[in-house]
């Protein structure tokens, strides 16, 4: 954005009456050129597979059969009675309702901590950010031994504290909040750089004002950092649920063998519909989850804009 | 005049005997001693068919499935194809298989040479696939953990299997430090049940066509209260002890477990990473009865849709080739999996090799389950066994949800 008002604002000074027209045809026709290649690739790679699967899903299409009949809404009616579905949508609700509002919170304290860091400061940006550059199957299979009933650490530690030793992935009551801590530390480093960024934007002119106004710690960041924030934190926000609507990596490497499991307790939408289409070969029904995942994220996106954005002014 | 003709002829001739050889294309895993015993092979066959070229390509494990199946649709993908004998029933029925030529596979040979599993492969009375060799299972124990534990004869009864693991295992739910018996409902325990417990019971897992599930009864109930004692009241082990793909055989090949019911595939991993002394012995019996039971599994080699004529006479000739006698002994020596055949199976000399032998002797009465739905019908098993284990639900109402669960699955494909 900035660019384009640097070129207008650019342009009278260099103006010549003649030539202008031409020169701006030219440059609109270049632009388009330019802007062609990549609608192109959005188009071949994104629209018209959206629309596929949109038609998909109203076919009963198993890769391995000959017929792939048509049948309508029928595959949307079949997802209302599909209890695995049902628990899979449950659980990428509860993935998102844990997940979001943990790692603004914790990535916009870290920020704020690391913000009065004076001594080796590059040391501690790139530990909280390590995660986030490991490889998630990677990551997955170490948080497997971190919390191991039988080895792990984390039990270890509790056992210390007199604490009994729990089951944590093992277990159907303990596998999501487990597989939600582990998406949180893995997206936390890019959290805090957000907000690092975030407030490195705000004016220390504020601030000053502020003090000088003799407003408190707490009164500042609540009048000051807190709205001047609301960019950062809707885009982390938005951008934080989409991907724990569409969670899938982590949950299959923390449970290889049974993915999704134990019992299904981790199992989420996009999960479910890679298992649909590529294990049992349902691309009509695959589909048609895919579609309404789409609607799902699209709403909340959605919502999320129109009530989280807001207009501070000075 | 006659001149004429002879040159004509030679030269019509001429082209046909100079044309590029045929060339097949044959698929399987990636799987390195599969792989390179199979170029052997390819190398071999080429040899004595001039004629004939093969181009072997293959796939990851994990994605080997899904890259046959999308491949049919398209109408592309090999002539001759190595495929998981429980897929084929979706395979035949996608009509991406052709029935082998009952000319050059007579059915009632083939029932007569190949173990009897193998029969699973006939479906409507024809035969759509033949394997090279086959797996069954077998207890491996690790002789020194098992000896140090006080225990100087592997088990041959399930009691005598039960006081072995409870001597060896070491600590308590949810922190053991060693297992007694690597207990895993998703690597091959699930078949334990299904295939080997509810037969030892009395029962039948199926029903004669396959169509209808019949661990239902008094023998699956008491199959899944045995499988889940195991866990709930001897305490002998608990599921994914260690973390990763292969939980229970990685903790056996680490010594941190005393006996691990697996298939011989898994031989040469074992021979390969166990730092210890360790044997093999059948699956154990129940002292009541005696009555032996076990599951196999097998790879089969069938000819696709894609190949015709010349194309189809040549995938005639290499599908004997793969499962001819010989290439099953190059098999058993460069990859470790047993002989398809009876005649081989029955060989003294394998029957009492301690590592084989187990396997070997199990054949006569192993059973495969035949999968319409591999993926779908291994959750319904392991969720019912989990509720168990996990949730303290009753094995009879576990092995109802597992038949209604697996029920449905067939359901849906015989409708």
């Amino acid at each position: 954005m900035a660019t384009t008002s640097k070129l207008r604002g650019g342009r009278p000074a260099a103006r010549a009456p003649a030539r202008t027209g031409s020169l701006r045809r030219h440059q609109i026709r270049t632009a388009y050129t330019f802007l062609l290649v990549p609608l192109l690739f959005f188009l071949v790679v994104r629209f018209i597979p959206t629309l596929m699967s949109l038609r998909l899903s109203l076919f009963d299409w198993n890769i391995l059969r000959e017929q792939q009949p048509f049948v309508g809404l029928e595959n949307y009616r079949t997802l209302l009675e599909d209890g695995r579905f049902g628990q899979a949508l449950r659980n990428t609700a509860l993935y998102t309702l844990i997940g979001v509002p943990v790692q603004v919170a914790l990535g916009l304290g870290i920020a704020l901590l690391l913000g009065r860091v004076r001594a080796l400061r590059g040391l501690y940006r790139a530990l909280y950010f390590a995660p986030y550059v490991t490889p998630i199957v990677a990551a997955a299979w170490v948080w497997q031994w971190v919390f191991s009933p039988q080895f792990g650490p984390v039990n270890t530690f509790l056992g210390w504290l007199h604490l009994p030793a729990q089951p944590f992935l093992t277990s159907p009551g303990q596998a999501l909040p487990t597989t939600a801590a582990l998406v949180v530390w893995q997206n936390l480093g890019f959290q805090v750089v957000l907000f690092l960024a975030g407030l490195a934007a705000i004016p220390r002119v504020y601030y000053e004002a502020a003090e000088i106004d003799g407003a408190s710690g707490a009164q500042a960041f609540r009048k000051i950092t807190l709205p001047l924030l609301n960019p950062t934190i809707v885009f982390s926000v938005v951008t934080g649920t989409i991907a724990y609507l569409q969670l899938f990596t982590q949950v299959v490497n923390l449970n290889f063998t049974d993915q999704g499991g134990p019992l299904g307790s981790t199992m989420t939408v996009a999960l479910y519909i890679y298992q649909l289409a590529f294990g049992r070969y349902q691309m009509g029904y695959a589909s048609a989850v895919t579609v309404v995942l789409f609607l799902i994220i699209l709403l909340i996106t959605l919502l999320q804009l129109r009530f989280l954005t807001r207009r501070y002014d000075a | 005049m006659r001149k004429f003709l002879t040159l004509a002829l030679t030269l019509a001739a001429v082209p046909s005997a100079a044309a590029a050889p045929v060339t097949l294309t044959y698929w399987q895993y990636d799987f390195a001693s599969k792989v390179d015993t199979m170029n052997k092979l390819i190398a071999k066959f080429e040899a004595q068919n001039p004629d004939i070229r093969i181009r072997q390509e293959t796939f990851p494990y994990d994605a080997y499935n899904q890259k046959v199946a999308s491949s049919v649709p398209a109408g592309q993908g090999p002539d001759v194809v190595n495929l998981f004998y429980g897929w084929l029933p979706q395979y035949v029925d996608s009509g991406y298989l052709q029935p082998l030529p009952a000319r050059d596979f007579p059915v009632a040979q083939i029932d007569k040479t190949f173990v009897p599993m193998v029969q699973t492969s006939k479906i409507g009375g024809q035969y759509y696939a033949l394997p090279t060799s086959v797996r069954t299972l077998a207890v491996f124990y690790n002789k020194d953990l098992l000896r140090a534990s006080g225990v100087l004869t592997p088990p041959r009864t399930w009691e005598d299997f039960i006081a072995a693991a409870q001597k060896v295992v070491k600590g308590a739910p949810p922190r053991f430090t060693t297992l007694g018996f690597g207990i895993q409902p998703d690597g091959q325990d699930y078949h334990v049940v299904r295939e080997v417990l509810v037969r030892q019971f009395g029962g039948s897992p199926y029903s004669k066509d396959g169509k209808q599930v019949a661990y239902d009864s008094d023998a699956g109930q008491k199959a899944m209260s045995f499988y889940t004692d195991l866990f709930t009241k001897y305490k002998l082990g608990t599921p994914n002890f260690f973390p990763g793909n292969n939980s229970y055989r990685d903790a056996f090949i680490a010594g941190k477990v005393g006996m691990i019911i697996d298939g011989s595939f898994a031989v040469s991993t074992i021979q390969k990473g166990a730092k210890f002394g360790w044997g093999v012995v059948p699956l154990p019996v129940l002292r009541g009865n005696g009555v032996r039971s076990n599951f196999g599994s097998y790879w089969v080699n069938g000819i696709t849709k894609n190949a015709k004529g010349d194309k189809l006479a040549a995938s005639v000739k290499f599908l004997k080739f793969l499962t001819s006698e010989d290439t099953q002994r190059t098999w058993l020596q460069s990859v470790g999996e047993i002989p398809a055949s009876r005649k081989l199976s029955n060989d003294q000399q394998l029957r009492r090799d301690p590592v084989y032998g187990p396997f070997v002797q199990a054949l006569p009465f192993a059973h495969s389950t035949l999968f319409v739905d591999e993926a779908g019908q291994r959750k319904a098993w392991v969720d019912a066994i989990n509720t168990v284990i996990l949730q303290g639900a009753a094995p009879a109402n576990a092995v109802k949800r597992a038949a209604a669960d697996e029920q449905k699955i067939l359901n849906g494909y015989y409708k």
